[in-house]
């Protein structure tokens, strides 16, 4: 999708809101083109490389669309460039209280959700 | 049930007084019920049962409500539409066809519908107020630090706020009133009484607006559709008529808030969904492999493909050589927007532009263009980004779709747009 497309969309043209992705299959393979063509940023191994830091798999098909979305959604989050250097108002305070010993849940309550649990403890698959 | 509107239809009896005593209000499934599954409309979370009850749960059973269920909602919060829920879409009770909004869908739907009376949304980026606007219903998102997120399941902690729906703002105030107040569990919260008001909402719902000065900032207005601009204009001719006066004021930082939002809630969101590792609660795990294989493949089965959007979507924003060119400069926007607004205060009392810039999408029209559906929520989320309180109130419809109209007003000025939209609905 171009900045053209964008900037449309949010001036509210309704024809151009309408129009875009109606077809699903059409849209998909232009926005894969326009990603090959467009930007060199987003490929098949960035989505993976991605994927593998987030340790989310991506389902068959997924990656695929998430190369030209991602290509699309990022060239939008570069119209952050026109954004002026803004003093930012360090408002911010920490809030502090006593460290107290309180009522908190009792052990088998916070298993109770876990998949597996082993002699009162979390179990999970072997580290490495 | 015929919206789809709750994951769980199940009753939780509150005290028998209280000032929500022999009222009914539905909860949306990403506020923790004790021992009521809260499912976040994930299959990571279709087993989830919470062993405590949230905050804002806790008071409306102090505040004698009865609680219907838990209601439909975008997996995680994550959509404009209701239409992401690992427990399928719903459908708007208001306009039959099309999606209800997002992410609060099946609290505006139930309360449009007549199921409950009330009902709590969350609110990051628009998902009380969209929703209301597309249900013809009232929909408000308090002042960040008002209500408590303390057993809220997170999604972007620093732009999310719990909010009532209802049908009239008299009614969502009553509500407000009861959830609102710190709590020592969320640090976040804070004391209304220490910023110049108090927690007399209801009453502030008179109708009064004489003297009140509207302002309309034209980059909220010009890019809605033709539709819902004019029945947001009769809208504030009805505001004049009742005493208000209006001007145009300009906020160009909020040409800039949607793609400020997403990078900040994407990259919030990829920090905060990395709990579920299926361990301690998730999908079954029992897969083969280590602990990263484990982790990405309960990940793969349990989250649906927006939430894997966001999360990698974040993870790329964060990530080592992106930092600086996407979330700091997001993060200067957010400060921008800040400070244009507090400017535009200094001019006028409250702010008003359409909830929403579009009508209502038909079931299934935007979900192959995620960019689209992002783009939808121009209006909303430049105050979650500024922590501003806000409402959504029905003003008509456009071709048999509802339209709503948003008032925002200065931090902690809950009382000033509840009293200007009571003027409305």
């Amino acid at each position: 999708m171009t900045e053209d497309t964008t900037e449309s969309d949010r001036n509210g043209e309704s024809d151009t809101v309408t129009d875009v992705g109606s077809d699903p299959v059409e849209a998909d393979a232009s926005e894969a083109m326009a990603a090959e063509t467009e930007s060199e940023a987003v490929d098949v191994g960035t989505v993976e490389h991605v994927a593998d830091l987030a340790r989310v798999n991506l389902e068959s098909g997924e990656r695929e669309r998430f190369v030209g979305q991602f290509a699309d959604i990022l060239e939008y989050f570069e119209t952050l460039d026109e954004v002026p250097e803004v003093e930012r108002d360090p408002e911010l305070t920490n809030v502090m209280r006593p460290d107290e010993i309180s009522e908190s849940l009792d052990r088998a309550e916070t298993l109770r959700n876990a998949p597996e649990t082993e002699d009162g403890q979390f179990k999970g698959p072997r580290v490495s | 049930m015929s919206h789809n509107g709750y994951i769980t239809e199940q009753e939780i009896q509150g005290r028998d007084n209280g000032p929500l005593a022999g009222r009914t209000v539905a909860v949306k499934d990403n506020l923790s019920t004790e021992g009521v599954r809260t499912t976040c409309g994930s299959d990571m979370l279709a087993e989830y049962v919470p062993p405590y009850d949230a905050t804002v749960v806790e008071r409306l059973k102090q505040a004698g409500a009865t609680i219907t269920g838990k209601t439909n909602m975008d997996e995680f919060g994550m959509g404009t539409t209701t239409e992401t829920s690992a427990f399928g879409p719903v459908e708007n009770p208001a306009a039959p066809g099309h999606v209800p909004g997002g992410s609060s869908g099946g609290s505006a739907a139930v309360v449009a519908a007549g199921d409950a009376d009330l009902a709590l949304g969350t609110d990051t980026g628009g998902s009380v107020r969209c929703p209301a606007a597309f249900c013809g219903v009232v929909g408000i998102k308090p002042t960040y630090g008002l209500v408590s997120r303390y057993g809220l399941v997170a999604y972007a902690n620093s732009l999310e706020q719990v909010g009532p729906i209802a049908s009239t703002v008299e009614e969502a105030a009553e509500l407000l009133e009861v959830i609102a107040g710190p709590d020592d569990r969320d640090a976040t919260t804070r004391d209304a009484t220490d910023h110049g008001t108090d927690y007399e909402f209801a009453a502030a719902a008179n109708g009064d607006i004489e003297g009140l000065s509207v302002g309309v900032p034209t980059e909220l207005v010009e890019g809605a559709q033709p539709g819902v601009r004019e029945q947001f204009w009769a809208a504030i001719d009805d505001l004049e008529a009742a005493g208000a006066s209006s001007r145009e004021v300009s906020l160009p930082s909020v040409e800039h808030a949607v793609e400020a939002y997403y990078v900040i809630a994407m990259g919030e969101a990829s920090s905060n969904l990395a709990r579920y590792d299926g361990v301690r609660y998730g999908s079954p795990g029992g897969y083969e492999g280590d602990w990263n294989d484990s982790f990405a493949r309960s990940r793969e089965d349990g989250f649906g493909e927006e939430v894997k959007r966001r999360i990698l979507l974040g993870t790329y924003a964060l990530s080592a050589g992106y930092q600086d060119k996407y979330y700091r400069k997001a993060q200067d926007a957010r400060a921008w927007v800040q400070q244009d607004f507090d400017a535009a205060f200094e001019a006028v009392d409250v702010l008003a532009s359409p909830t929403m810039p579009v009508t209502p999408f038909e079931l299934g029209e935007s979900l192959d263009d995620p960019l689209r559906m992002y783009l939808a929520d121009a209006n909303t989320t430049p105050v979650n980004l500024a922590n501003l309180p806000a409402l959504s109130v029905p003003v008509g419809e456009t071709d048999g779709l509802p339209v709503g109209l948003q008032l925002v007003g200065p931090a902690f000025g809950e009382k000033r747009i509840i009293r200007a939209g009571s003027a409305l609905a």
